[in-house]
């Protein structure tokens, strides 16, 4: 069945982050190489609206650059430390980027850049209230999440581990509990991988989808690293639905044990 | 007047918000979304919005984003 995020289909897995790319050029290269189809995107003030008097310069490149790329936005909150502000942002963001979608972050603190689920929570009610399509990131939280859901969520985008640290999958354990128990909610692992093989075992696991940013932006090659996640999400969605086998604790010989030659029993 | 804009101490003798707009050489096209005073404030309203001594002013644009 094509995953879908408030009822619009999406053919890739790989949900891809606009910043920190080393130049427009390898971002556009890197979104083409991943076949992304949604990607993030953010508001922010602009340095020459700082001081009246001088020229407006806009974010008209960086626009024309995304509408380039003919992908469904995502437009985030990031940094958002208050309901208030993440509230307004989200308002900004939906008329200049004339979507309902917004990948809600309500921010607890600069070390962890861990969500604040309680204003996540808040924020999202508002949001969901008005409109908005939201995406919130949180964690593993179950008790976050019914709440998150109950105010009008039909997306769930957990942690990782903190975003930009590429540290995998910090809590496989409660990523595994939240799949069980949401079987039916699409969920995206957002923040803190790093390879390709961390985005495999959150598809393995069953996770519908993976955002990630840096671990593309900032790889050596950024290209050449955004098809190896697209690789890798593509084989760990094909191996959760292949069905992985159990691990054990001892050998089981693969090659037929009858027909042995010099076999003997002992 | 005296307003703050995008964090700023700045002066202005403009009288709307779509007229600072308008001075800091945006277009009525120009891909910008605006708010005032930490509230939201939609391009429909800010011709109509009389701007105050004191106003806080952000005014934001597409950026790249995670």
């Amino acid at each position: 069945m094509m995953l879908e995020f408030y009822g619009q289909k999406v053919q890739s897995r790989l949900l891809m982050g606009t910043a920190l790319y080393p130049s427009p050029d390898i971002l556009q290269k890197a979104v083409k190489a991943s076949h992304a189809d949604i990607v993030t995107i953010s508001v922010r003030r602009e340095a020459a609206t700082t001081q009246l008097g001088q020229s407006a310069q806009s974010g008209e490149g960086f626009w024309e650059l995304i509408r380039e790329l003919n992908v469904r936005l995502l437009p985030n909150t990031a940094g958002c430390k208050s309901v208030k502000e993440a509230v307004t942002t989200a308002k900004m963001a939906r008329e200049l980027f004339e979507t309902n979608w917004i990948k809600l972050e309500v921010i607890a603190n600069d070390d962890m850049l861990q969500p604040d689920l309680f204003g996540l929570v808040e924020a999202a009610k508002i949001l969901c209230d008005d409109g908005f399509d939201v995406f919130p990131y949180t964690t593993e939280d179950l008790g976050a999440a019914e709440r998150l859901l109950e105010v009008g969520c039909k997306v769930l985008m957990p942690w990782g581990a903190p975003i930009g640290s590429a540290r995998g999958l910090n809590n496989p354990f409660a990523l595994e509990s939240m799949r069980a128990y949401f079987p039916d909610i699409p969920l995206v692992v957002d923040a803190g991988v790093g390879a390709p093989s961390h985005a495999a075992k959150a598809m393995e696991m069953g996770y519908d989808a993976v955002l990630l940013n840096t671990a593309i932006a900032k790889a050596g090659d950024p290209v050449y690293m955004a098809e190896a996640f697209a690789g890798a999400i593509a084989a760990g969605r094909s191996a959760y639905k292949a069905g992985v086998m159990e691990p054990r604790n001892m050998a089981s010989p693969s090659t037929p044990v009858a027909g042995t030659p010099f076999f003997k029993l002992d | 007047m005296n307003i703050r804009l995008n964090g700023a101490d700045a002066e202005t003798d403009a009288k709307t918000l779509a007229g600072l707009c308008d001075q800091l050489g945006y277009d009525s096209d120009a891909k910008i979304a605006t708010a005032v005073n930490g509230e939201f404030m939609a391009k429909m309203q800010r011709a109509n919005y009389q701007l105050a001594n004191g106003d806080d002013i952000e005014i934001v644009a597409p950026r790249q984003g995670g």
